[in-house]
């Protein structure tokens, strides 16, 4: 049974002295998957993906990735966070290198990824030039390159495009489905943005409010590339949103 | 306007934002020489028509005079300008360069590690308010007049400063990008080496150019108690001898020197922050 799950949450709890802010979460995650964690305001999907990276230590509960427990020095974690978090002292280049560099990966394999990604994500031009030298999304795709080159167990995004206008985010979120395609990552995105959510996922989790637990699961059975006009999408959107503002 | 931007082609318009920037430097440059020149007539001026007693300052260019004899004869003070310059700046390079080799790393530990820190701060604390001058006559009992005493007070004076801002610096990493390395699964260490030290440079830099100031003021307040040459001791010289010319140029020499060991910092600043000016 555990085969067939990459990611398993047991049970995750969180207090922060009395501050309930999560409550007995479990879910699995099967390889190769995009999950996609939608919740109010507030609710505590920052503390949740902080516990699923290891920054905070739950409370109760665990997280097994391949069966073992989570853990950042064996598995192989990337995290998009929500503020930028390039390096700004390391060119785009050296950005993409950073987390292989800490795996200590061969040097060549770490060449030939790199190389990779400036192509996906057609950084070439950019390539020696420094965070702080570039738009705000470019640097958010630095980001997101350096995460997925990582080709990780398990790549959390919490909000990656929460400060971007409209027409950036659909642009990005095309970005993310196609390395997700291309890579074959397993995904947890973490959106307050319902639409986002249901353009990107395969599967939706809904959060309660604090403390947050699982509501509902929803699978989203809708072919790519997705219409946010189609029938089909616009019916789960409202369900999902119906879902959230349900207290 | 005819010069009006709007019009021109882009090679026209690349050529004329940079001849307008050219033109900003070189206008810069020429209000800093005239702003040393205009201090400088000032002063001849002031002399010259005897608004200062000649005894209690003298004219620019008895100064320079001075300056240029200075390269060949050692009197009145005993030694040539260029002998007190290096023996300076030995004892001011030396604890100074001390400073940064222990006061940055030491600011790093304990900015990083919370016990190393809970345990060099009562130490710290202590040290840190007492005015380098004091160690004087203590550096004087251990190390006598030589080299070693008065850089040992030059380095407590530049060590204060080094260590704060590395402190301080390598405290405000941001919360976000240690985590970036933390969920890479680095060790601590790596992400106090990879994203800590680099993430606090420009404070660690800000810190050494005040050292640097302070480093030279205890130098001639050193030089002056205790010394057998330098430009503190000839500062000195000049005023047993009634000099005051020497004074002066002792003053000028040493605002020079700062001037050029600033702008030397400036450059090691822009070799390792090169990020930052593109």
């Amino acid at each position: 049974m555990s085969e067939e799950y990459k990611v398993k949450v047991e049970h995750l709890t969180k207090y922060f002295g009395d501050l309930h802010v999560l409550d007995d979460v479990s879910f699995n995650i099967k390889k190769g998957e995009f999950l996609c964690v939608v919740g109010p305001t507030g609710c505590g999907k920052t503390t949740f993906l902080n516990l699923l990276t290891r920054i905070y230590m739950p409370t109760k509960g665990e997280l097994y990735i391949d069966g073992e427990r989570a853990d950042p020095k064996k598995h192989n974690l990337s995290v998009v966070f929500q503020e930028p978090s390039a390096m700004p002292w390391l060119t785009v280049e050296k950005n993409l290198r950073f987390g292989m560099e800490i795996k200590k990966l061969a040097k060549d394999e770490i060449d030939r990824r790199v190389l990779n990604m400036i192509k996906l994500l057609g950084l070439e031009q950019f390539r020696d030039r420094y965070p702080h030298q570039l738009s705000m999304s470019t640097a958010q795709r630095i980001i997101i390159g350096r995460a997925f080159a990582m080709q990780p167990d398990l790549l959390l995004m919490d909000e990656p495009y929460g400060q971007m206008d409209i027409k950036l985010r659909f642009y990005l979120e095309d970005e993310v489905i196609r390395l997700w395609k291309e890579m074959g990552t397993t995904v947890v995105f973490i959106t307050h943005n319902i639409e986002e959510a249901v353009y990107l996922a395969e599967r939706v989790l809904i959060l309660t409010n604090k403390p947050a637990k699982i509501r509902e699961e929803v699978n989203v059975d809708i072919p790519r590339p997705r219409k946010v006009s189609d029938p089909e999408f616009v019916k789960i959107r409202n369900h999902v949103t119906e879902q959230i503002r349900w207290w | 306007m005819s010069e009006s931007p709007n019009v021109m082609t882009n090679e026209e318009r690349v050529a004329y934002v940079q001849s307008k920037r050219k033109q900003t430097q070189l206008r810069d440059t020429m209000l800093a020489l005239i702003g040393v020149m205009f201090f400088f007539l000032v002063w001849e001026a002031v002399v010259l028509t005897g608004l200062v007693d000649s005894k209690k300052l003298c004219s620019v260019l008895e100064v320079f005079k001075l300056f240029i004899v200075k390269f060949s004869d050692p009197n009145p003070d005993g030694a040539l300008l260029l002998v007190n310059v290096w023996s300076s700046l030995l004892i001011a390079l030396s604890g100074f360069g001390l400073a940064i080799v222990i006061g940055v790393p030491l600011g790093w530990l304990m900015g990083w590690y919370k016990g190393f820190d809970a345990f060099m701060r009562p130490i710290f604390e202590i040290i840190r308010p007492i005015p380098p001058v004091s160690w004087i006559p203590l550096s004087i009992v251990w190390m006598g007049i030589g080299l070693k005493a008065k850089s040992f007070i030059v380095f407590f004076a530049a060590f204060v400063p080094c260590l704060i801002n590395s402190y301080t610096g390598i405290r405000q990493t941001k919360e976000v990008l240690k985590n970036v390395g933390i969920t890479f699964g680095a060790s601590n260490f790596t992400v106090f080496w990879k994203v800590g030290i680099p993430s606090s440079l420009t404070m660690a830099f800000a810190g050494i150019k005040v050292a640097i100031g302070n480093a030279w003021a205890t130098l001639v307040a050193a030089e002056m108690l205790a010394a057998s040459s330098g430009l503190g001791y000839m500062i000195l010289m000049g005023r047993s001898y009634g000099r005051v010319d020497l004074v002066i140029l002792g003053i000028v020499v040493i605002g020079l020197l700062g001037v050029v060991i600033s702008a030397l910092i400036s450059k090691c600043e822009d070799f390792f922050m090169g990020w930052k000016r593109l």
